[in-house]
């Protein structure tokens, strides 16, 4: 705290500036990994389905600047094509998460009482299996697929957000505003969705942005392990997966896919760190 | 503090009761069709009637709770029933791969408490400087690396690239263990710097360091006889919590290095539709995580001067 008053306003200006230059970057960057998501297909400079049995295993070169699996088929091109179903998986499965544990945590907290006590304890069931243990167990008796991984790492990951929610509008609930805008007729509904969302969106946002990285590198590992996305589907972790067994020989092949999941968590890492700070820089939302 | 831990006993109950029956249901629902998969297994073609045998030998047949009850009674006996494909009993398994998941886990543990401690402070105490921005740097991208592919890299270069350590478990477990550690501990270490960092830097920006610095105590004093004193103790709590969680997440690097403890059971037991042993692992799992982390929060309890002394709990 000390520290801070040494801080003139012209300084703090300056740094809001950075943090809002910064900020517009990491968004820009985070949007370029979406267009290329959204327009993988135009973007591919060969098919990334087509097998060349030829042209197996090269190392990068011009004509191929990630090398060829060991099928033959373009790494660059899968890569990209493989862009879209990790990051947008990962986009829905993060939106699920938020959406389902927000409106049940805003319920939660609202409605108080036995509803409240029932789904809390509900959550405490889902929190008490550590990392992916009852993810690979779903996965494993839903079988593989996409959608499958995505039931399975939604499950585990909502009460999170349901916990942040409850604890936000309990915070707010007995202020003020809520109560003139309860005096000046506004039913429930309009309550919760006009008035407590948009003062509890902030943290929950930075949050979700913030689980974007984890839940891409949890939605890859269970492709790695055969329980999420299958071959010949492109997608980072199965890729990876692919080419843990070429790895003395064509090292590329894991060094391409897992050098995209790098780089793309990253920059949501990032974006999710400067969104937060940006937004509250003395509270640490975690 | 003897009403709190009942009190936490008793909010336990429910919890294991949920986790118990999560546990089952998921398996029963999905298992069904079980007996038919291990004739499939073993090659035979059968007829209706030993399925229905078979069936009535594993209680498949009984109604749904009655079977809960029965396995849920089963467990608490350390009697989980028999794997579908090895036929072995099924608690034995569980524990007999135990130690190899505990022993990585442990040496995981241990590699990054000796490194995140010591940078988490040194970059604390360096805010702002040049070593502080070096080891946020690291921690970040230790943080955006999947482990699978930081355990191929790792494997790439010390195994394949540089001969010095065995690419799968081999009979020398030593040097098996360290790929495997060095794996866990990228990005726990990580992560846990990070909280290191935070944990001191927040106790140094308490007015009782100003008071300290005012009143002449030397920098250094002030570190180690308050700041570290006070701020140990959301350390090691942090540091328990990632024990329960780090049982959880050996899953991948444990089939990457074919190491064999509970996760690569797990695996494989989902590859072969084994669902009693896909059972015991869930069901064990969540119930030694729910556990240590009661034990933690026991013990920060006990440690905090604040609740120990009588106030409300903190």
């Amino acid at each position: 705290m000390s520290e801070e008053k040494k801080i003139t306003v012209r300084e703090q200006k300056m740094k809001k500036n950075h943090m809002k230059a910064k900020l517009l970057f990491l968004t820009a960057l985070a949007v370029i990994l979406l267009l290329i998501a959204i327009f993988a297909e135009y973007l591919c400079p060969y098919d990334p389905y087509a097998q060349n049995l030829l042209e197996a295993q090269q190392p990068p070169s011009m004509a191929h600047p990630l090398g060829t699996d060991r099928y033959g088929r373009d790494m660059l091109s899968r890569v990209i094509i493989g862009s879209t179903t990790s990051i947008y998986a990962t986009l829905l499965l993060v939106a699920i998460i938020t959406v389902t544990g927000t409106a049940i945590g805003i319920i939660c907290g609202w409605c108080g009482g036995k509803a409240d006590t029932i789904l809390m304890r509900i959550s405490d069931v889902f929190l008490a299996f550590p990392g992916l243990v009852f993810a690979l167990a779903v996965a494993g008796v839903l079988g593989g697929g996409v959608q499958n991984a995505i039931i399975a790492l939604g499950a585990i990951s909502w009460p999170k957000f349901a916990r942040l929610a409850r604890g936000l509008t309990l915070a707010q609930k007995d202020s003020s505003y809520l109560m003139a805008a309860r005096l000046s007729g506004s039913s429930t509904p309009k309550l919760l969705v006009k008035h407590i969302l948009p003062n509890i969106a902030g943290p929950i946002l930075v949050t979700s942005v913030l689980d974007i990285g984890t839940m891409m590198m949890e939605l890859a590992g269970l492709s790695f392990l055969g329980l999420g996305v299958k071959p010949p589907m492109a997608e980072w972790g199965s890729m990876i997966s692919d080419g843990r067994v070429m790895l003395q020989t064509a090292p590329w092949m894991v060094l391409a896919p897992g050098g995209a999941i790098f780089v793309t968590v990253m920059i949501f890492n990032l974006l999710g760190d400067t969104l937060r700070d940006y937004m509250d820089p003395k509270q640490r939302y975690r | 503090m003897g009403k709190y831990i009942i009190k936490r006993l008793l909010h336990l109950i429910p919890i294991l009761i949920g986790i118990t029956f999560l546990s089952f249901a998921m398996m029963r629902l999905a298992g069904g069709d079980a007996v038919t998969y291990m004739y499939e297994n073993a090659g035979t073609a059968v007829s209706q009637e030993v399925i229905d045998a078979a069936k009535a030998e594993y209680g498949l047949d009984k109604p749904f709770l009655v079977q809960y009850a029965n396995w849920f009674g089963g467990m608490l006996r350390g009697d989980m029933g028999e794997s579908y494909v090895s036929h072995k009993d099924v608690f034995e398994t569980f524990v007999s791969k135990l130690p190899a998941t505990l022993l990585l886990t442990l040496s995981s543990i241990l590699l990054t408490v000796a490194i995140a401690i010591p940078l988490g402070i040194l970059s604390a105490i360096k805010h702002n400087k040049w070593v502080d921005y070096l080891i946020r740097f690291f921690s970040f991208i230790g943080n955006s690396m999947p482990n699978f592919f930081a355990a191929l890299v790792l494997m790439y270069i010390f195994s394949i690239r540089l001969r010095w350590l065995p690419v799968i478990t081999t009979e020398n477990k030593a040097m098996s263990l360290i790929l495997p550690t060095l794996t866990l501990t990228l990005s726990m270490a990580s992560k846990y710097t990070r909280q290191v960092r935070a944990a001191v830097l927040e106790e140094l920006n308490k007015d009782y360091v100003a008071g300290a610095r005012a009143r002449g105590v030397r920098g250094k004093v002030i570190i180690w006889k308050s700041v570290m004193k006070s701020s140990m103790l959301t350390i090691i709590t942090l540091l328990a919590l990632s024990i329960g969680s780090l049982l959880g997440g050996t899953t991948i690097v444990e089939n990457i290095f074919m190491w064999d403890g509970v996760g690569k059971m797990a695996v494989d037991a989902i590859n072969m539709r084994d669902y009693p042993i896909i059972q015991a692992y869930v069901a064990w799992m969540a119930i030694i995580y729910v556990v240590v982390n009661l034990i933690t929060d026991i013990i920060y309890h006990y440690l905090d001067p604040r609740v120990r002394l009588g106030g409300e709990g903190a």
